[in-house]
């Protein structure tokens, strides 16, 4: 493959990665957002977040390989985006660590107020980065101020308070707002009793929001920020039909249907944003010269094709163990199936007042 | 403190906070394999307490160690962008691959371990807990190619075009010398812990007679993990050591404080002297031992160790003027406490098998506080190893190739640092409370009783062996 080839495969499949990344862990973090809410009583709450149970850390590793890739095949685009969006950053990382610690930790001690922290937790680390990735995307799609860099390459030069732009936080309800549907989706897939109930309307109510939000989003991001393809168009098309058809099937009560509907909509709305940046991965809004493109930032023609071979050999292999974990799990769980919800696995025996 | 000082902090902070469960991950979901495989094949009920009990401990430990990686992924571009720049062609990759290849393993098969106990079959549940162990392995191979590379770039050309490094031998960097002896000798180290770790914790369970039967058997794994893996540290780390003086003798210079060039160079094993070790006011040498260690000669010209005074006067003219020396009492000294504390583990489990061989179960208020804090030293041991390294290499973030400074973020501002150093050591002191609370709950609950063992079939409706 020619080195423009190579370029583009590896632009496709950065998409690829932030496809599965916002279809997996985009419900993880609509559920995480919901707990509060969906969960009345510790049985519930326990329920939901055994849901995610064996999922989560799988669902968060496209992350880490969409960072990975990045850097793999677009260091440019790594080194820029990183060091320039530093504090929202921080504050995804700060967010995912704290999620990720809660889930482990929540139900290790029976005490209210430890479980209550917890909880927070998890509703405050999922909610930032459900909100911040929208917020980023927007900005990347929209281009940011940039430099030339003395030892190569581009550099942000704006500040913080610069990404939180109108349209950037519009970017951001929609991503917040689509997770809590797709995640309210999954649940009442996932559960049985009242939470299903619950998760059934939610999704409903939410997505209707949803919808709005995100269409003003995507009409914006089609005229504003993009060269206005066809291919962009198509997605954004298809990210709509299919909310529709998912919003559909939610209330018709087919909840595998509009689970698989809500994850073509997280595809369409990802392709749809890589379909509006391409060719480049971080416009600049300042000195043009500065835009970084998939030309531009990318590795060499010998570093991406051992990268192509090694995606097209690991790839599949991890998608086929992964959907298997997720067929194991496949079965509802009720808080019936909880034993001892107040209790916490770690609890002392002087702590056991019941 | 300007921005590249405290990226610097920032960077040591997370990064030996994120290597203290490391290890333990590495090796305890192995030695949990071992102990739950011994269960499959022989049905003694003893090994499934011992599994379920470590394999609960590795859990806390694992959530941790997880969390704490998330940053690493990112915090190259974040405060090193420069650095990103420079190498992204070579080091991105195995970072890439470290990720598809072990992160996705270890994640998605001990998700199935941990929640799949009344879902699949034996065997195959035991399969899972395999599956995780060796993406643990895998992950410590592929990142350890890419610190290699730090240490010893090859496989390289620079373009002075694009005025970066760029990979031509992928192989070269995967399979070099220092890649492999790196990965051997982490590997081994790990398993020290883990060791120690098993060691200390059953012993104190025995001592206070909860599940004694089933803390017998982990207590043999181990002792027998920690003496293997004790000579195989010693074995590596010597073929390091033989490795490093011809990649990067000054590192060897700054590790015994060694000045001058000698023949014969000796090892001290304590010292009492000014901070930089340039001056000894008494010491317990070995003589020829640093000679040996570095080039396999006791004596003659053969054992010849290269001095820091020396060394500086040679790349002064390689390299142009500057400092070429890292900070001598650091790395000396990290070096003494890598092999000390290591190995105190090592004589600390002979002790503990001397003391209950047979059947003897020893007694003792001191011994229970050894064993309650016997994991401690092999940790800092492999702490120091770390920081040996990493100090011992500056000032260059790529050896030879670019100086730490050169590689920091340009837009990286003090403020920015300053709120993400104070961030993390808040956020990371503040559960690492939490975390050994947890785990000291966990030691004082014990191994399960044979009648919590149990398990239902989730898929019938019936209550979860495990939820969260
Ligand atoms: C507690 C664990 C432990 C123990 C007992 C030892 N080591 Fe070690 N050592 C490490 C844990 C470690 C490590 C995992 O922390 C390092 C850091 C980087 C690496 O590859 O392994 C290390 C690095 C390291 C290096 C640096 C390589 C480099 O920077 O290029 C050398 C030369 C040695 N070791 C040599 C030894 C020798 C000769 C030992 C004993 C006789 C020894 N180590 C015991
Ligand atoms: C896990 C064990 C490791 C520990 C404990 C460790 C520790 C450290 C420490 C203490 C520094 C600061 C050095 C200084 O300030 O001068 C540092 C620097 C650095 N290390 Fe490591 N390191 C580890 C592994 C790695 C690995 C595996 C990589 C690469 C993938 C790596 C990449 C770096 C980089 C990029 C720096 C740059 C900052 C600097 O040199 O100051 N480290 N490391
Ligand atoms: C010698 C140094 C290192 C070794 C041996 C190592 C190994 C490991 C291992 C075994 C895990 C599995 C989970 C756990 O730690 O409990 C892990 C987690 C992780 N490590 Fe490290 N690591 C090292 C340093 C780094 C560095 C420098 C990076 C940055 C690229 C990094 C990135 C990560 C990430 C992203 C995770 C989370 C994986 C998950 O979600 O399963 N690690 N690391």
């Amino acid at each position: 493959m020619s080195l423009e080839m190579l370029q583009n495969v590896w632009f496709l499949l950065i998409a690829v990665l932030w496809i599965g990344y916002f279809v997996l862990e985009g419900f993880d973090f609509g559920v995480g957002i919901l707990l509060p809410f969906l969960g009345k009583n510790e049985a519930e709450r326990r329920t939901i977040v055994t849901t995610l149970g064996p999922v989560w850390d799988g669902n968060e590793v496209w992350l880490l390989v969409a960072g990975g890739a990045t850097f793999a095949a677009f260091p440019e685009w790594y080194a820029t985006l990183f060091s320039g969006f530093y504090l929202p950053l921080l504050l995804i990382l700060v967010a995912l660590i704290i999620r990720g610690v809660a889930f482990e930790f929540r139900s290790k001690r029976g005490s209210a107020t430890w479980r209550k922290r917890w909880d927070a937790a998890i509703f405050v680390g999922s909610f930032l980065p459900a909100l911040l990735w929208g917020v980023a995307f927007a900005n990347i799609v929209e281009g940011v101020p940039m430099i030339k860099n003395p030892a190569g390459g581009s550099l942000y030069d704006g500040g913080f308070f610069n990404l939180l732009n109108p349209y950037a936080l519009l970017g951001g309800l929609v991503t917040l707002t689509l997770f809590v549907t797709h995640g309210a989706i999954f649940l009442a897939l996932k559960t049985d009793g009242e939470i299903r109930v619950r998760a059934n309307k939610t999704a409903g109510q939410v997505g209707l929001v949803a919808a709005v939000l995100a269409v003003a989003f995507g009409l914006w991001t089609q005229f504003a920020n993009s060269n206005n393809t066809v291919v962009s168009w198509v997605f954004l098309i298809v990210a709509v039909v299919a909310w529709v058809a998912a919003l559909g099937a939610n209330r018709l009560g087919r909840e595998g249907w509009a689970f698989i509907f809500s994850s073509v909509t997280m595809l369409g709305v990802v392709s749809f944003l890589f379909a509006c940046l391409f060719p480049n991965v971080m416009p600049s809004s300042t000195v043009a010269e500065a835009t970084l493109t998939i030309r531009n930032a990318s590795s060499t023609e010998y570093t991406l094709t051992v990268m192509t071979w090694v995606a097209v050999i690991l790839t599949p292999i991890v998608l086929i163990y992964q959907s298997w974990t997720y067929w194991v799990f496949r079965k509802r769980l009720s808080p019936s199936q909880i034993p001892n919800p107040e209790k916490g696995s770690l609890d002392l025996p002087h702590e056991v007042s019941v | 403190m300007n921005a590249l000082d405290l990226a610097r902090w920032q960077f040591g902070i997370t990064t030996v906070y994120h290597f203290l469960f490391v290890p333990l991950t590495i090796g305890t979901s192995m030695l949990v394999a071992i102990m739950q495989t011994a269960w499959v094949r022989t049905g003694d009920e003893k090994w499934l307490k011992a599994t379920k009990f470590f394999g609960k401990l590795f859990l806390i430990n694992f959530a941790m160690g997880v969390v704490t990686g998330i940053v690493q992924e990112f915090q190259f571009g974040m405060s090193w962008s420069d650095y990103s720049r420079f190498v992204g062609d070579i080091f991105g990759a195995p970072l890439a691959v470290e990720g598809l290849a072990s992160f996705f393993l270890e994640s998605t098969f001990l998700g199935l371990w941990i929640f799949g106990w009344d879902r699949l079959p034996k065997k195959l549940h035991l399969a899972t807990i395999w599956a995780a162990a060796i993406g643990t392995m895998l992950s410590a191979y592929f990142i350890l190619a890419a610190n290699s590379f730090m240490q010893h770039p090859v496989g390289y050309t620079f373009n002075p075009e694009t005025n970066r490094a760029e990979l031509i031998d992928f192989g070269a960097v995967l399979f070099q010398n220092t890649t492999v002896a790196t990965f051997f000798h982490v590997i081994a180290s790990a398993f020290l812990v883990s060791g120690v770790m098993l060691v200390g914790v059953s012993l104190l369970l025995m001592m206070s007679g909860k599940a004694a039967d089933a803390m017998r058997k982990s207590l043999t794994v181990g002792i027998i993990s920690t003496i293997i893996a004790g000579i195989a540290v010693m074995y590596t780390g010597d073929v390091q050591a033989k490795i490093m003086v011809q990649q990067q003798p000054m590192k060897m210079a700054a590790a015994e404080a060694l000045y001058e060039t000698q023949e014969n160079a000796p090892f001290s094993l304590i010292t009492i002297g000014n901070l930089d070790g340039s001056e000894a006011y008494w010491a317990i040498d070995i003589p020829g031992l640093l000679s040996f260690m570095a080039t396999g000669n006791w004596t003659g010209p053969e054992s010849t160790v290269q001095g820091i005074n020396n060394l500086q006067a040679e790349y002064e003219q390689k390299y142009g003027p500057g400092e070429y020396a890292p900070y001598v009492p650091l790395v000396f000294w990290a070096f003494r406490a890598m092999i000390g504390l290591g190995m105190l583990g090592v004589l600390f489990a002979l002790f503990v098998w001397w003391r209950t061989r047979k059947g003897k179960l020893p007694s003792g208020r001191w011994l229970k506080v050894a064993a309650g804090s016997a994991l401690l030293f092999p940790l800092i041991g492999i702490s120091a190893g770390w920081i040996f390294t990493e100090m011992g290499r500056q000032p260059w973030i790529v050896y030879s190739l670019m100086k730490t400074e050169a590689g920091v973020s340009p837009t990286l501002t003090t403020t920015q640092v300053w709120i993400s150093i104070i961030t993390f050591t808040l956020l990371y002191g503040a559960l690492a409370v939490v975390t050994v609370g947890l785990m000291i709950r966990q030691v004082k609950i014990g191994p399960p009783e044979s009648d919590q063992l149990e398990t239902a079939d989730a898929n019938s409706g019936q209550p979860l062996t495990f939820s969260y």
